[in-house]
């Protein structure tokens, strides 16, 4: 899960870490009312997206008066901000940041990650910030400063200290860093994150060290325990389509194809939707439907994906271990009878009560197309795709 | 003996009493797992499905001189019960728990190398299908009829990914020496490199299936010692060609977030190594297929 700059730089400022001062914005009066709480004579307008890479989409601006703040908040306040992270569809700005500027004599890189090759969490470091680390680590990966965590007994101060000297700061600033990192790492392990960003952390012409830009993700699995990270969800951040699905328990992501995928398990969800693009087709979505599929389950998931307006075609493949394919079958009549499934149906059932369930989808009478193997099954929901979508055509 | 299980392993389940706990321990017992007790704290010296109930897992060794432990405890509570296990000497610990946060897993891992290696209890999982050696023992939550008894082992993330490889095994009469689910979680218990150096050693496995998806460096971890060490065939399958970066699918850790974690990546990085491709989930029986026969012909 993932948050706003504002949000995290919060957290970060009650663990001993600085940030420049600022105010959160819904309208422009009120961007320009935090510019006077604030003071100072310039600032930076940042759109609060859950995305990096704001300033060249337009989404971060320096501003000088109240005209210029007015007319920026103005030109960024619900309108979607693209970028290479966003996806076509872009995000919504609905919330808007004004901070002091700051001014910059240098640029560093601060990130930490949970690392999957060490099981550890990860501290990375450079000395060349402002750009995304996978730059750093094409041009100058030489630059980058690695330490893992002893997850036993946790972060040690000649740990941060190696890292404050490794980046070349002055000895004046070494006690400032080090207390940053150490903050940082606290904030870290204390709410459960899976990545913490600074880029760029920058040392001011006055001599401090400064977080500019902040970026949290959260370890799902962990919100059980962190409500008060629970309650920073932006749900105008997410893909609608997705909001639905997880509000309902659902395991799905939104793609663009046209093909809907109703299936059990995360790795047979994946596989079948590479074998509809081995076929010719492009998968509308992932839905992991899970364990147990009662037939109420199976019925959210058609409403799930026909939640999407591009959806023409749908394939469901059950492998049933703990399911049961007789449940799932009825769960697929149910579905057709009461969402109301106006587009072409590929059903692959197997494994435990198979003859059962494809008895109840053949005694039924809807208009359902059953698919024995997995290869069949695909080929059979791009069939139906094609001549679906020629129909329309047609008509 | 295949690997990790067979008809005498002493099994336990963690979680005993509860009703996910209760309807896999029927389902194993009846397969012919010999489950010989189970854990749930505050029923001990209750009986439940015919066998004891224990407070403790130190308890029910020292009852049942338990070896095995499978795991069905709740997220929050999971970690704890690994650790547990660890520590009342059981030697494999298979846990089906998905949705355990990856800093206990953290934790779980480094307290289990707190035991010397010989000691050291072998983790399975979490978030996975568990353990199946057909004919013989299953500890897990797979349907055991969709595996033939045989002599190719299996190895994968994912568990449904796995029921489809092994019954297109078994539709050409090909049966599987032992299925390892490790997981889909980022931190897990056992790595594939780590089920490969077992299969490698194994008397009664000649090939190996492993099924790998995005995210993670395992699969080429797995592929470079393969390279060095294996002479076994290793048979492989990535998922996840039409996933986007940076969106997790569905298991915590199938997300691709660096270099060399796509699935075009990864079967470049096996295919470099020698590891056979498979190259649809349509075709595991084929390839599994064509792959012994060549193996055969060549000895």
């Amino acid at each position: 899960m993932d948050i706003h700059e504002y949000q995290a730089k919060e957290l970060l400022a009650r663990h001993g870490v600085h940030v420049p001062r600022g105010g959160l914005a819904y309208s422009p009066e009120q961007a320009t009312y935090r510019a006077r709480e604030i003071g100072g004579a310039k600032w930076v307008l940042k759109a609060q997206v859950h995305s990096g890479a704001r300033g060249k989409a337009g989404g971060i601006k320096l501003c000088s008066n109240d005209e210029e703040i007015s007319n920026a908040a103005e030109a960024m306040l619900g309108r979607k901000l693209v970028t290479h992270q966003t996806g076509p569809r872009g995000k919504l700005i609905s919330r808007l940041y004004l901070e002091e500027a700051v001014d910059i004599a240098q640029e560093l890189y601060l990130g930490f990650v949970l690392d999957r090759k060490e099981e550890r969490v990860m501290i990375v470091a450079s000395a060349a910030g402002g750009m995304e680390i996978e730059d750093i680590s094409e041009k100058q990966p030489d630059s980058i400063i690695r330490a893992t965590v002893d997850p036993g007994v946790g972060m040690q101060g000649f740990q941060a200290r190696e890292i404050a000297f490794g980046l070349g700061l002055e000895s004046n600033l070494i006690g400032k860093a080090t207390e940053t990192i150490l903050g940082c790492y606290q904030v870290f392990r204390d709410y459960d994150a899976s990545m913490l960003e600074i880029n760029p952390l920058v040392v001011t012409r006055d001599g401090s060290l400064v977080a500019l830009d902040a970026k949290m993700s959260f370890d799902e699995n962990a919100l059980f325990r962190r409500p008060e990270i629970s309650e920073l969800r932006d749900k105008s951040q997410e893909d609608p389509r997705e909001t639905f699905a997880s509000d309902r328990g659902l395991s799905y992501v939104g793609l663009d194809g046209n093909i809907g995928c109703i299936i059990n398990g995360a790795g047979l969800a994946m596989a079948t939707m590479d074998m509809i693009k081995i076929a010719g087709g492009e998968p509308a979505n992932f839905l992991d439907i899970g364990g147990g599929a009662s037939p109420e389950r199976v019925a959210k998931s058609f409403r799930a994906v026909l939640g999407d307006k591009n959806v023409e075609t749908i394939l469901v493949n059950i492998f049933a271990g703990i399911n049961r394919c007789d449940w799932v079958a009825e769960g697929v009549i149910k579905a057709i009878r009461e969402v109301g499934v106006d587009v072409p149906l590929v059903v692959r059932l197997s494994g435990t009560k198979v003859e059962e369930g494809r008895r109840i989808l053949a005694d039924s009478g809807e208009a359902v197309i059953v698919a024995d193997t997995l290869a069949e099954a695909a080929e059979k929901a791009v069939a139906a795709w094609r001549e679906a979508t020629k129909n329309k055509k047609a008509a | 003996m295949a690997i990790l299980l067979n008809r005498s392993t002493r099994v336990i389940v963690q979680g005993f009493t509860g009703k996910i706990g209760s309807f896999h321990a029927d389902d194993m017992k009846r397969y012919g797992t010999k489950l010989v007790g189970g854990v749930t704290p505050g029923k001990g010296g209750q009986t439940h499905l015919g066998l004891p109930v224990f407070n403790t897992v130190k308890g029910a060794v020292r009852e049942t001189r338990a070896e095995a432990s499978i795991v069905f405890v709740p997220p929050p509570f999971a970690a704890d019960s690994i650790m547990e296990a660890a520590d009342a000497g059981i030697k494999l610990c298979v846990c089906i728990t998905d949705g355990i946060p990856s800093q206990d897993m953290m934790q779980v891992k480094r307290y289990m190398r707190r035991y010397r290696f010989e000691d050291r209890m072998r983790l399975v999982g979490p978030n996975c299908a568990g353990v199946i050696t057909p004919g013989q023992a299953l500890m897990g939550i797979m349907p055991g009829s969709i595996y033939l008894p045989g002599r190719v082992g299996i190895v994968g993330r994912s568990g449904t990914l796995g029921y489809e490889a092994a019954s297109q095994m078994k539709a050409l009469g090909i049966g599987v020496s032992t299925s390892v689910g490790i997981g889909g979680d980022p931190i897990n218990g056992s790595s594939f490199k780590d089920i490969l150096q077992l299969f490698e050693r194994d008397d009664d496995t000649d090939a190996v299936v492993m099924i790998g998806e995005i995210g993670g460096p395992q699969e080429a971890e797995a592929a470079i010692w393969a390279r060095d060490n294996m002479r076994k065939p290793l048979i492989a399958y990535i998922a996840g060609l039409s996933a986007p970066k940076g969106r997790r699918m569905g298991h915590a850790g199938a997300i691709i977030s660096a270099f060399g974690e796509s699935a075009q990546e990864k079967v470049e990085i096996l295919k470099e190594a020698g590891v056979v491709i498979v190259p649809t989930p349509a075709s595991f029986g084929e390839v599994v297929a064509d792959t012994l026969a060549r193996t055969k012909k060549a000895a």
